[in-house]
């Protein structure tokens, strides 16, 4: 139901625009303008929402949180970390003890931030008892021998040498709550906004705090509201409802692009699009085999098809644009006739696979559509079997041999400590190799950057090579907002600090 | 005699409702996946699945949960979400209100305008008047929710302004948000609603009693209101219980477009969360809904037009 709606109202809103004259709203170069309340509007998650900063899941979770809340460090838009509540880190010689000095900051009910409440909203994090997301990220820290050494600075003992370390202080939901913090009815936090009153499913409203570490917001007051269907979150943005509207299907964008009725922002590389392909199970057990799948792909076809032209094509490497990404490899394009000989050569003419989807992501059964044309063309017959998607990131971990699969923005190191060692707890192309995990053990302990960066380097060379993820491509995310609303960065990807940050946004 | 036949169909309503109550059970277990799968979303890490799900007392055998959960539901108590520990007769109560707005300003104006238009194509039998009505609610009935929803968002808020196009930011704010999800839920009912009342009206209308009383020199109107009407009413009545069954249950289309927080959405989310305890206790709000609104249609029925019972 959900596709046809989109369809509708996207061919609906092409007839609307023709009326209105083009003009393009003016660069954000004016000085900032204080005042006014905005309305951004996302797609959420229902009554189930909670303003509990750990529990965030969703993209809506984490711009709520950001208002309210801040974290030691934060991602930049090249997905290095950037200092936040922290002003600067220093590791030990062997990189396996991290001090970290705070910035005097202070909580919205005059408390100042001390390392006890980062202490605290670690410890809570990484409880055994709970599940919560960031746990898995800051699992390196063993807070037990970690202390504050005085309310402004902590010391972080890790378990192993992290020279990575900033990211895990940037880790998705690792906010800094106030010691002893339970309860989120009436959240207290320590970022740009106050919390004012939330209705789950529906709206958040919070103001300016003008005690803001940073300098106040320009906003007197932020709601963030909930449209889950994308066409009602683009009605209420052309309605007057709202002034900025998250995730916006590409061929919505391109109908109200350029009338001078929204603003259509596209957010480069923010979510990587591919296949994973299992590399201990038959077929794709023959690097040769996965080879061949590389040379199938044709990347510009995919990224037309399946994402309505909006994005970039990928080299089969996660992290387009963010550092350690190594750009300088050749950019992999179709070779059908290639492909047809390494698949000969691993014995595998005529070979059948079973390609696992759901309409979970928008464009998944796109382009697993799109694939299987292109693998007939190679001889490759493949079958594509559309599974249920509130469990297929679930199913795909270990059932099947070859999927749909996407992920957004992450630090380079994360993906491959996440996704690519041994001991990985979400590894769904199974790829396992002692060397490898040696390899990023050894940068972890690199102090050097330049010589750390020739270690990722290497290793993302080899899954270039021969890993298990295809990635055709990079898709752009698309926000869009009235024309009075000014500052919103627009090189910064999904979930990255300047990402959905309206303490830097103003009203014109 | 009347009161054995409701004890009966008292009787027949609970069990109704306790087998719709297994039924649901049954088919959200046999849903794929758990609410710690579901929770778990896009970064599977099975330990910490295994966490959610002992959090949850999802390791507990089915047929324990289902019987934890029915003997809560003998002391008036309908459990906590899975997901959120909040209860889930807070969840109904904040689905609810908008659910009942919706379908009472719905009811309001639907009863009335089909009335109205089933009686004025009876009574131009053939005329252009008739033949325009039957068209026109014949075609806007074949319009499905979402297309008529968008079409009158695009139109009457987008190009025209007249109206809000969401009722995003809230009902209390703006009255005028509730016009055009209104007027979507209104579209369909009255037309099956209007044509059954026109076709009961003639049929009515064609009986000899009718025309004895008009022999009797009873005046028209009266012939009309109140000898043919109340025999009309018996289906238009059932199909109203019907409607309302599907105003109150969630019209899950019109609450997503127009970004109502209703009793649809709330399900929608339990669903998608296999967030069980909330899908079973609006299975048991929706059942018990179902079978009184059907007992008082059939009460209705009854009482214009007992002869219906008799020939069934």
């Amino acid at each position: 139901m959900k596709r046809r709606t989109v369809l509708i109202a996207a061919a609906a809103l092409g007839v609307t625009g023709c009326a209105t004259t083009a003009e393009t709203p003016s660069a954000d170069r004016a000085t900032p303008k204080s005042g006014g309340r905005l309305r951004a509007i996302f797609a959420g998650g229902g009554t189930n929402e909670t303003l509990d900063p750990h529990l965030s899941n969703l993209f809506v979770d984490a711009a709520r949180a950001k208002a309210l809340y801040d974290k030691l460090a934060d991602s930049g838009s090249d997905l290095a970390a950037v200092p936040r509540l922290a002003t600067g880190w220093e590791p030990n010689a062997t990189l396996d003890v991290w001090t970290v000095r705070l910035r005097p900051a202070s909580f919205h009910d005059g408390r100042p931030v001390t390392a006890e409440d980062v202490l605290y909203s670690y410890r809570r994090i990484t409880d055994p008892k709970r599940a919560f997301r960031a746990k898995a990220s800051l699992e390196p820290i063993d807070l037990a021998a970690s202390r504050a050494v005085d309310p402004g600075t902590v010391e972080f003992k890790l378990k192993r040498p992290y020279a990575e370390f900033p990211n895990v202080l940037a880790a998705f939901g690792a906010y800094i709550v106030p010691k002893d913090t339970e309860t989120f009815t009436a959240p207290v936090g320590s970022g740009p906004f106050r919390f004012v009153s939330f209705k789950p499913g529906s709206s958040l409203l919070v103001k300016r705090n003008p005690d803001y570490w940073e300098g106040a917001p320009h906003l007197d007051e932020l709601e963030i509201l909930i449209a889950n269907e994308e066409s009602a979150r683009v009605s209420a943005l052309l309605g007057g409802q709202a002034d900025y509207a998250h995730e916006l299907n590409p061929a919505t964008a391109r109908a109200n692009e350029g009338r001078g009725k929204v603003e259509v922002i596209r957010l480069r590389n923010s979510a990587m699009q591919g296949f994973v392909m299992k590399t201990d199970k038959a077929p794709f057990d023959d690097k040769r085999v996965r080879q061949a799948f590389f040379l199938i792909a044709d990347r510009k076809e995919l990224i037309d098809g399946a994402l309505s032209g909006a994005g970039e094509v990928g080299n089969d490497l996660f992290g387009k644009g963010a550092q350690y990404y190594p750009s300088e490899l050749p950019q992999r394009a179709q070779d059908l006739a290639k492909a047809r000989a390494l698949l000969k050569e691993a014995g595998q003419e005529g070979l059948k696979v079973t390609l696992d989807t759901s309409p979970v992501a928008a464009g998944f059964v796109e382009a697993a559509g799109i694939f299987k044309e292109q693998a007939a063309k190679a001889g490759v017959t493949v079958e594509v079997r559309v599974g249920n998607k509130d469990t297929y990131w679930k199913d795909i971990l270990d059932g099947g041999v070859f999927a749909s699969y996407r992920s957004g923005a992450l630090p380079i190191e994360s993906h491959l400590s996440q996704r690519l060692l041994s001991n990985s707890t979400t590894n769904a192309t199974h790829w396992k190799h002692p060397d490898f995990d040696e390899l990023y053990l050894q940068a972890q302990s690199t102090r050097d950057p330049a010589a750390r960066s020739a270690l990722f380097q290497r290793m993302q060379r080899r899954l270039y090579d021969e890993g298990g993820f295809l990635i055709w491509g990079f898709a752009d995310w698309i926000v869009a907002t009235a024309p009075t609303v000014r500052g919103v960065a627009k090189d910064a990807p999904a979930n990255t600090l300047d990402w959905a940050r309206f303490d830097r946004t103003w009203l014109a | 005699m009347i009161r054995s036949w409701l004890a009966r169909r008292l009787l027949l309503g609970v069990a109704q409702s306790a087998a719709v109550l297994v039924l649901i059970f049954v088919l959200t277990e046999a849903l794929p996946g758990d609410a710690a799968v579901a929770l778990a979303g896009d970064s599977p890490d099975p330990e910490r699945i295994a966490l959610i799900r002992q959090a949850m007392q999802l390791d507990r055998p089915p047929a324990e949960r289902f019987l934890g959960w029915l003997g809560e539901l003998l002391h008036g108590d309908l459990g906590r979400s899975l997901v959120t520990g909040r209860t889930v007769s807070g969840y109904l109560a904040d689905g609810l209100g908008v659910t009942l707005l919706l379908a009472a300003l719905t009811l309001s104006l639907l009863v009335p305008l089909s009335l109205w238009l089933g009686m004025l194509a009876a009574r131009r039998e053939g005329s252009g008047l008739d033949r325009l009505i039957s068209s026109t609610t014949l075609a806007v009935y074949a319009a499905p929710e979402f297309a008529l929803g968008v079409l009158l968002s695009t139109v009457l808020a987008l190009r025209l302004g007249w109206l809000p196009p969401t009722a995003v930011g809230g009902v209390a704010v703006d009255p005028a948000v509730l016009v055009l999800p209104v007027l979507v839920l209104l579209a369909r009912p009255v037309c099956s609603i209007s044509r059954l009342v026109r076709a009961g009206m003639l049929e009515a209308l064609a009986r000899p009693y009718v025309a004895q009383a008009r022999r009797y020199g009873v005046p028209e109107w009266r012939v009309r209101w109140l000898h043919a009407l109340p025999n009309a009413l018996a289906p238009a009545a059932q199909q109203l219980a019907r409607t309302c069954d599907w105003l109150l249950c969630g019209v899950v289309v019109v609450e997503a477009l127009f970004v109502l927080p209703g009793l649809g959405s709330v399900l929608l989310d339990a669903v998608a969360a296999r967030d069980v305890p909330v899908v079973q206790g609006l299975a048991v709000v929706f059942a018990l809904l179902t079978v009184l609104l059907n007992l008082g249609a059939d009460l209705v029925a009854r009482r214009f037009s007992p002869r219906t019972e008799l020939t069934r």
